[in-house]
Parts: C-alpha cells; structure tokens; sequence
C-alpha cells in the first residue's frame, strides 16, 4: 500500500494520454477483467464516476488491454479505462490486489484504501465524499450489492512479473548497461558473438535473473569488491551477480563466488601474472565450512569432475568474471601455450569429515565454523598419485614424495608448489601410522630430495642447475640435499574423494611467493 | 516487437558490436530494394533498378515497401525480405 500516489500518464481506450498529477482530490482504481470481484465492482465505480466526475478527478486503471476493451463493452461507463498493461503504475502503487481504491487529496497522499469489496467500506467512502462535496449521494442500490468479495492478485505481484516490474523500477539495484538483442536475433548466438563466453553456452543475464541472482548476498549491489586485471576493470557485486547468472549458478551459490573473486583480485594473488603466464596457470577453488553442505556441493566420489552444479557453476562465475571483467581473453592477455581444460572451471570442497587433521581453512587461520574459499593457482591437474600396494604410511608418503617429485620436471627442485588432495584410502593407510599433515609434509621432503650434484643439467636432460653454476659450487653445496620443495608450508594438503581408489592427485603450483602467486583464503559472508 | 534485454557482463569500457553479415564478392540471386517510404525513395530505386537490371541480367531484384520511414519496418516484412533475399538495398531519399 502506499502513502503517496506517484504522478503518472497512461493511455485511455480513446488513445488519449490521461495523466494523475497528485495535486487534486482524487479516487484512483486499479482493476482487472479477468477478476469477478472487478466485474462487481464496476456499476459501483459507473456510479461513483456519474456522481462525482465534475467534483474530482477519478481514474480507472486496467491492468490488461483486451480487458478493458471488454469491461468497457460490457458495462459502457462514462469513464475510459486506462492502460496500465506494462503494469508500471499497478507497480508504483504497491498494489496486491484488484479491486484496490486509493482516495487521495491535493498532495497526492492517500487518505483511504479500499482493498476487494467491502460493502460497509465502499458505501463509506462514498458517503463522506458526498459530504465533503457537498452534493447527493452515489445513485446506487448498496443492499442489492454482495457484503464482501475478496480481490485477486494484481498482475504487478504476479511472480512472472514481479522480478521484471522490480528489475526496471526506479529504485532498482541494476546498473549495468542494458543491450537489446534484436527479436530476430538468437540470444545464445548474440553472446558467442558478443566474446561473452568461455566457449560453452551461457544463459543470458536479463534483468530479471541478475535481480534474483542479487537475492543471494546482503551486500550491496555496487559495492565495490576489487578491480579486475589485466584491464583493471571494477568488480561489482553486480557484475560478478551477471557472471554468476551466465555460468548458471543459483542464488545461494554468490556468495561463494563473491568471495572467491574477492580472493583472486589480491595482489597476493596477482591473477594478471596467473591468466598472462605461457604456462597455463588457473585458479584451483576450494571451498571449506558449514556452506559445502548448504549448497550441496561435492567433495566425495568424483569432487574434482564434473556432474555437481555448485562445484562446476562457482568455478566457471569465477572464470567468466576474470575473462569479462578482468578481460583476459585467450590470445589476448591470456597468453597460455596450450591452455588448460581447468581454465573452464575448477571448484571443490573439501571433505572435512573425512579429514582426520585439521581441514584447510582451520589450518589457515579460520575457525572450523566458519565458510572459507582458498584460490591456489594451478598449473597442471589434478595428476594422479597411483599406489595401491603401500601398507604403511611411511610407504605411501614416500611414493606420494616421489612422485611430486616430477612437477615441472624431476631436477626442478624449490620451483613450485601444490596442492595435494589425498583421498579416504590414502588418508586410512596414513592413519595406520597416526600420520599428521606434518608427518606427510615432512615425508614428502624426505623422500623427493637429492644431492644438488643430480639436479645439474645433462646430456639426459638439460634441465636444472646450469653446469656452469655448478661448476662455481663448493663440493659440500653439490652433496647438500635438496628437497623437491623450498618449505613444508609449499605443500598443501586437502581431503576429497570418493571412498573406494587408492589415487590421490596433486595440482602442480605456478611461481610461488610475491613474485608469483600466493595462495589466499577469504571468509564466505553468507 | 519483443526483445529480450540482458545486461552488460563486462567492465563496459567498449562500445557493445553487432556482428554483420559478412559480404560476398559477387552478387548473384536476389537483391530486395527496399523503399522506406521517404519522398522520392521510388524514383532512387527506379533508376537503381535499371541499372542492376543492365548490369546484372541474372540477378532477380524484388521491391519491397515500409509504411512508414518513422517506424521501424513491421516483424512480417523483415521476415519476409530476410527469407526472400540475399542482398538489401535499402533508399534513406528525402
């Protein structure tokens, strides 16, 4: 209901434009032909019209144009009905029902409401307007007329109209350019063309679904989360809300999303360098906390593959904003060799439940019950760590170590990083032992280190330490062993899987540190 | 006439492009000259036609006619000149 009537023009049955400037007494009615309490209604409103017209300015609004066509041959009123089929007035005035009558005086204000059919309301208001003008009562049998009738729903509340009245009101939170497509255009086409997409269809961002889309955060719709590399474009939590839409994630995942750009857009994380490397890098997204579960997100069978619309639509919200807001575009600033199938999208959780040690988040500094997005970049991935012989967790982790050891390749040692996902069989053969994440960490250094005389370049593979640098060493520095990794904290380690595989995978790291990427967690505001 | 509207995914530093029919090298098949209904439109396309009929005895040309110039041509004559046709000629006149 409103307090103030907004001034409006709409168009009479005539073709006339009638407009309702608030700056006279006035009863405005709001209709609709298909409600049998509107049809009720009418002979009230042909008489209240014959009766006052002269004194006030009265308007019948219709909310659809063959209705009111067909009210005006059914019952020939004096008035002309206008059109309010775009449903923009009905809208404004707040209205949920039909029949709804507003009085309202010089200033606009409403000074009573009629909502359906009241008798006892309807005969009141007339009457005290008869007073106030001074002349004859309505000519209306009152008694002959139903003591009450409900209203029904105004098309404006309509829930296929709704989100669009809201989408293109004046309050509305959206501010992103508008761009028709042309009715004759196919709007999945026009994206493609547009560079809007990763390659795959993406469903269009209209208004409506943008605005419903925005019903997943509290957050202000133009705040400002970060700017965008490589063109250092704003990040709005609308522009993250289209992207969202376009991947095809549902509401209650943005929040997730939001804080996984947020996250990105550091400059820890340096998402320029990642999306510009020859080498192929992309984030990795792992979500932890209460909201894996609220999302329904999978972090068993398959967490890493594809089949789960949380882990799969995050990922990819994420890319497109990067791609659309960022502008990294392959072949543009987005400079990858060979690119990577990740690149589309990567998001999982992880299995917390499983996880015997602390999970990633808690390690990292969060509380358990907390929701937390951590982006690592990843260069290469999930590779598969393949044992199924090791019984006891000092077997494993060895083979767990040997096997990183051939990141980048087996002489690039205090390269890189990873992110090591251990499955539930590794994670019980581990626990055989009461391994920690120390323990692994610790085992995993252990097992992939080397004299530094092995990592020179030769004629089997060039790679490595230069000789001629080695040619400089002490004989102590070439026999001082060298870890695959620079420091424990390089390795990190997360629970996912199903229960049945003794396969557990690493992401191969990029640059690490400041001149690289860092990997970095942010709280979920859900 | 409906339109779907979407909103801008992108940080919208450039100007949103349409995409154009690519252009053929010879023009063969059906030209469509359409007459917005601007004075003088039809005497343009008269003599056009003339001369496309001169120069392109093989080229089979069809006129088609808008109300009106102040509106955009109806979703039926659209349709029609975009099933019918492989060229548009289009007089603006005045």
């Amino acid at each position: 209901m409103k307090e103030v009537m907004a001034a409006f023009e709409l168009e009479n049955l005539r073709g006339e434009q009638v407009t309702f400037s608030g700056n006279s007494d006035s009863l405005v009615c709001f209709i609709k032909e298909d409600c049998p309490t509107c049809k009720e209604v009418m002979p009230v409103l042909v008489a209240m019209h014959k009766a006052f017209a002269g004194a006030i300015d009265i308007r019948i609004i219709g909310q659809t144009l063959d209705g009111n066509k067909a009210l005006d041959n059914a019952f020939t009123p004096g008035f002309s009905i206008l059109d309010d089929s775009a449903l923009k007035v009905s809208f404004a005035a707040d209205i949920e029902t039909v029949p709804t009558l507003y009085k309202t005086d010089a200033s606009g204000t409403v000074t009573e409401t009629c909502i359906g059919f009241v008798r006892d309301e309807w005969q009141g208001l007339a009457q005290r307007l008869s007073g106030e003008l001074e002349i004859p009562d309505v000519d209306l049998d009152w008694q002959k007329l139903p003591e009450w009738r409900p209203g029904c729903g105004s098309l404006s509340v309509d829930p296929s109209n709704a989100d669009r009245l809201r989408a293109e009101a004046e309050n509305s939170p959206i501010r992103a350019r508008k761009i028709a497509i042309g009715s004759q255009d196919d709007e999945f086409e026009f994206m493609f063309d547009q560079g809007f997409s990763d390659g795959l269809p993406v469903i269009p961002p209209t208004p409506e679904r943008v605005l419903r889309m925005l019903g997943g955060t509290r957050r202000d719709a133009q705040e400002i989360i970060g700017v965008m590399a490589p063109n250092l474009g704003e990040v709005t939590i609308e522009k993250i809300a289209i992207n969202a839409v376009m991947a095809g994630c549902k509401p209650q995942y943005l929040p997730v999303v939001i804080a996984a750009v947020e996250a990105i857009s550091t400059d820890d994380y340096n998402v320029h360098g990642v999306m510009a490397t020859t080498m192929g890098a992309s984030p990795v997204i792992v979500v932890n906390g209460p909201v894996r579960h609220q999302i329904g997100m999978n972090m068993g069978m398959g967490a890493l593959g594809q089949g789960n619309r949380a882990n799969a639509t995050i990922g990819r919200a994420v890319r497109l904003v990067i791609r659309n807001v960022g502008g990294a575009k392959p072949g543009e600033t987005e400079r990858s060799v060979l690119g990577n199938p990740m690149k589309f999208t990567m998001c999982f959780a992880e299995w917390e439940e499983r996880n015997p040690w602390q999970p990633m988040h808690v390690e990292r500094g969060f509380d358990a019950s907390d929701s937390v997005v951590t982006v690592f970049t990843m260069t290469s991935g999930p590779s598969l760590i393949v044992d199924q012989e090791s019984r006891s967790a000092n077997a494993l982790a060895g083979t767990i170590g040997q096997t990183l050891e051939g990141i980048y390749n087996p002489k690039a040692h205090f390269a890189t990083n990873c992110l090591l996902v251990v499955v539930p069989e590794h994670v019980d053969t581990l626990m055989r032992d009461n391994y920690s994440k120390a323990d692994l960490r610790k085992r995993i250094q252990e097992t992939s280190s080397r004299p530094a005389r092995e990592l020179v370049g030769d004629t089997v593979s060039g790679a490595g330490l230069k000789p001629a640098t080695a040619a400089g060493m002490s004989k102590e520095d070439l026999e001082k062993m060298m870890p695959k990794f620079r420091s424990e904290e390089d390795i990190h380690i997360v629970v996912a899987g199903g229960e049945a595989g003794k396969f557990s995978a690493a992401f191969h790291g990029w640059v690490t540190g400041s001149i690289g990427s860092i990997p970095v967690s942010r709280k979920i505001d859900i | 006439m409906s339109m779907l509207s979407i909103l801008d995914p992108t940080d919208e530093r450039v100007p949103v492009s349409r995409q154009i029919t690519p252009r053929p090298k010879q023009i063969v098949g059906n030209v469509a000259l359409l007459d917005i209904s601007k004075p003088r439109g039809n005497v343009l396309l008269d003599r056009l036609e003339e001369t496309l009929s001169q120069r392109l005895p093989d080229v089979n040309i069809t006129r088609y006619v808008k109300p009106t110039f102040s509106k955009p041509a109806p979703e039926e004559l659209r349709q029609k000149i975009q099933a019918n046709s492989d060229f548009v000629i289009e007089a603006l006149a005045d």
